[in-house]
């Protein structure tokens, strides 16, 4: 109960972080866990990977793009109000190694999580090396949170915009023939940015761990929706994950997994959207 | 009946059958999640209760996990003295509107039953149906019942989930005087009452109001807060004097064939998840989980989460549903009141189906199932008849869904996080001793958490076996009864 609202910003377009209280997650909660959030009591049950958290402060961080119907109304939340149902932290928390050399290779929104891990692993007395990827430079974000932080920073965007031109792959494996001594990997945003992040690594023998995104349901062992195969096991992404040996994980099946809904959550943000007008339509009517 | 009668005597009635009750039609309820067996009304209820013999041993009193007074409550009915009915079961019962309606009753107190003689053709009390009436009775009516509530004793007790066994502990020892607190992982109270039981056996109306009842009766949920993860067992030790843990049953099982993974696809619980505690038969417009339009279905199992699962499957539309089972219609666990019912509505039994395979529709979906058909053989260690293969024969099924519905692993959320709380080491649920005390001497367990699947009836009755032990133990530091017979109470039942 209770979970308020206390600031608000806008990172890039249609990209939000949100500073929520919540207590006993920012107590708990470690890199690599997640929270299940809703938005209304028909709302569907979303996770999302923690951003950061102040135990000091009781608030937790999180960072959102309005992808879809749940993400969208999460948007229109201003500070002050308060989620309606907040459940974590849930999942395992990263593996923080000591005394190493690691990079952490985000995309996208993913680049939020990468920031509490490089904290993570800079508390635990390691070098760290960032690689923030976008599509293009307003995309981008916590560049600066980032960068403060780690090691090293480097970013990508797709189009050349900011940064250098290009994949966090073609980063990622630059950074490795130049000669720096990688120990481990840990990779976090899109699914076919992951796959390719682990081939790359593959070669070297560099141990990945990739933080996966399943479709999740109750988020807590109990359904089995999140399920993904790792080294040919059926494993529950939600208690076992969400962070597997990348080099191990079935990618393809999970892109598949991923893409079973797509047509409903279309569907479910286009009656939003048509309620959404249809509301506005009736207040400009009869103001 | 004589009107010129000033007090007219009881008489009882001496069909051999139970009263009938009404039900939506099969044809109709396939179109809709309402309840399908409507209920007595005051005057069926009447006449269903006077069927009580008031026999000398009552056996049906033993035969109730929550040791109901069954005879009282009839005898009151049987007066019409509703409320006195109500009264009578809360003593033992506080949710009489989900027990008549999801007990097995034909296992338990009617099962023995003074009346039950099936050779000369007469079938025992409806218990189970005049409690059912009695609890909407109380809805309908608005009566709240709420138990006294014994002076505080300013213990504190934690209870670490809110389905069966957690809510009748929460009542029990709440009831006792202690200050209760409810903690749940998921958004809504209830646990399998919530997310399992389809709207149409349980309406979830009737849970929350029973669950109101609780907080009535000061009694404190916590929801969205996952013991285990949120906060460690050993703080909530710390800041409760006792501590139950019924965290129930998780992790489901999957058969281990090739397409397991394929899209379309689900667990039991997965799919009972989204239509009953997300309301996935509702979407786009009134719930935003969604649920698959389906067209061909597959449930495999027989037990009463697959009639579940079926019958729900029936409910959203599709061409054909499908029960696969590897063994024949003797060795199905479900209720057979359930499987009556999931025949009725159309669902396709499949008996002597082993799934081989859940075969690609070539775009990662479901395309068919491949069954391997058996036949009966020696019985096996569970005294049921193996089934064979029967070489050669193999049969595919066009279907878009699979649902898998053969058993669940205990919760792991808490145990995972609690590693000094002994464990099965191969079932991983919680090993408890005669009084449901676990390794720890302030965390007590019952429901699928030590069981590993059971009945919510059974999840109940040791909710109320561990209330007791935990009341001694918060009163006297002892949680045995001293004067308890060996093997008599305080032993918690069925615990195999």
């Amino acid at each position: 109960m209770g979970n308020k609202i206390v600031r608000v910003q806008e990172l890039a377009p249609r990209t939000r972080l949100f500073e929520i209280e919540a207590p006993h997650i920012a107590q708990r909660g470690k890199a690599g866990q997640f929270v299940i959030l809703r938005v209304s009591d028909d709302g569907e049950r979303v996770p999302l990977t923690l951003a950061n958290r102040d135990p000091g402060k009781g608030t937790i961080t999180l960072v959102f793009q309005e992808v879809g119907k749940t993400t969208e109304m999460l948007g229109r939340l201003q500070v002050g109000q308060e989620i309606h149902d907040l459940a974590g932290p849930l999942g395992k928390p990263t593996e923080i190694p000591t005394g190493k050399t690691v990079v952490c290779v985000g995309g996208g929104i993913g680049n939020a999580v990468v920031w509490p891990q490089v904290q993570a692993l800079k508390e635990a007395g390691n070098r760290c090396i960032a690689i923030l990827g976008a599509r293009t430079k307003e995309l981008l974000i916590l560049e600066e949170e980032v960068r403060a932080l780690a090691d090293q920073t480097i970013i990508t965007t797709d189009d050349g915009s900011y940064g250098r031109k290009g994949m966090v792959t073609h980063a990622l494996t630059d950074l490795i023939e130049g000669g720096e001594k990688v120990d481990e990997v840990i990779t976090i945003g899109p699914v076919v940015m992951m796959k390719f992040v682990c081939r790359a690594t593959q070669p070297f023998g560099i141990p990945t761990q990739a933080s996966l995104n399943p479709i999740m349901v109750d988020g807590t062992g109990m359904c089995g929706a999140c399920r993904v195969t790792v080294g040919g096991q059926t494993r529950f992404a939600c208690v076992e994950g969400p962070e597997f040996d990348g080099h191990q994980v079935d990618f393809d099946e999970l892109i598949t997994r991923l893409a079973y809904y797509q047509p409903e959550e279309r569907a479910s943000l286009d009656s939003y959207h048509r309620c959404r007008l249809e509301a506005a339509a009736d207040r400009l009517q009869n103001p | 009946m004589s009107d010129e009668s000033p007090k007219p005597k009881k008489v009882l009635n001496k069909s051999k059958v139970k009263t009938p009750m009404r039900e939506q039609e099969a044809a109709a309820r396939i179109f809709n999640f309402e309840e399908v067996p409507l209920g007595y009304n005051e005057q069926e209820a009447t006449q269903e209760a006077l069927r009580c013999i008031d026999c000398k041993d009552k056996p049906c009193v033993a035969g109730c996990p929550v040791g109901i007074d069954i005879p009282a409550f009839l005898k009151l009915v049987g007066d019409k003295d509703f409320e006195g009915a109500l009264r009578k079961i809360k003593e033992k019962n506080f949710l009489p509107a989900i027990c008549g309606r999801v007990c097995p009753q034909e296992d338990q107190c009617e099962m023995v039953c003074t009346l039950n003689r099936p050779d000369k053709g007469r079938e025992a009390g409806g218990i189970g149906r005049v409690e059912r009436f009695l609890g909407d009775y109380a809805m309908e009516h608005n009566l709240t019942i709420t138990p006294t509530v014994a002076p505080a004793t300013g213990k504190r007790v934690a209870i670490i989930g809110s389905g069966p066994a957690g809510l009748t502990a929460a009542s029990d020892l709440a009831q006792k005087g202690h200050a209760v607190t409810v903690f749940e992982a998921l958004h809504k109270p209830g646990g399998v009452l919530f997310y399992g039981i389809p709207q149409f056996r349980l309406p979830k109306e009737i849970l929350m109001r029973e669950v109101e009842g609780l907080r009535d009766m000061g009694v404190e949920f916590v929801m969205n807060y996952p013991v285990g993860k949120a906060e460690s067992l050993d703080s909530v030790r710390e800041r409760f004097d006792v501590v139950f843990v019924s965290t129930g049953a998780g992790l489901p099982w999957f058969l281990g064939i090739p397409g397991e993974n394929l899209n379309g696809v689900y667990s039991a619980n997965e799919f009972l998840t989204r239509v009953n505690l997300m309301g996935g038969y509702k979407f786009p417009d009134g719930a935003d989980t969604p649920v698959k339009k389906i067209k061909r279905i597959a449930v495999i199992g027989a037990g009463n989460t697959a009639m579940d699962s079926a019958r729900t499957a029936k409910r959203l539309q599709p061409e054909v549903v499908y029960l696969v089972y590897r063994r024949s219609r003797l060795e199905m666990p479900a209720r057979v009141e359930e499987i009556h019912h999931a025949e009725q509505e159309g669902v396709e039994f499949n008996l002597l189906h082993s799934p081989l395979e859940i075969v690609n529709d070539g775009k990662g979906a479901v395309g068919a199932i491949r069954c391997q058909e058996m036949e009966l053989g020696e019985p096996d260690a569970s005294g049921r008849r193996k089934p064979v293969a029967i070489e050669g024969k193999v049969r595919e099924f066009a279907v878009d869904t699979v649902v898998i519905a053969i058993g669940q692993g205990p919760n792991p959320l808490l145990t995972a996080d609690c590693p000094e709380l002994a464990r099965d080491p191969k079932k991983g649920t919680i090993l408890i001793n005669d009084v449901m005390q676990t390794s720890l001497p302030n965390v007590f367990a019952g429901g699928d958490i030590v069981t590993g699947g059971a009945t919510v009836i059974l999840a109940m009755g040791q909710g109320r076996v561990a209330a007791d032990a935990m009341h001694r133990y918060l009163m006297t530091g002892d949680p045995r009864d001293p004067f308890a017979q060996a093997g008599g109470s305080g032993v918690c039942p069925n615990l195999t």
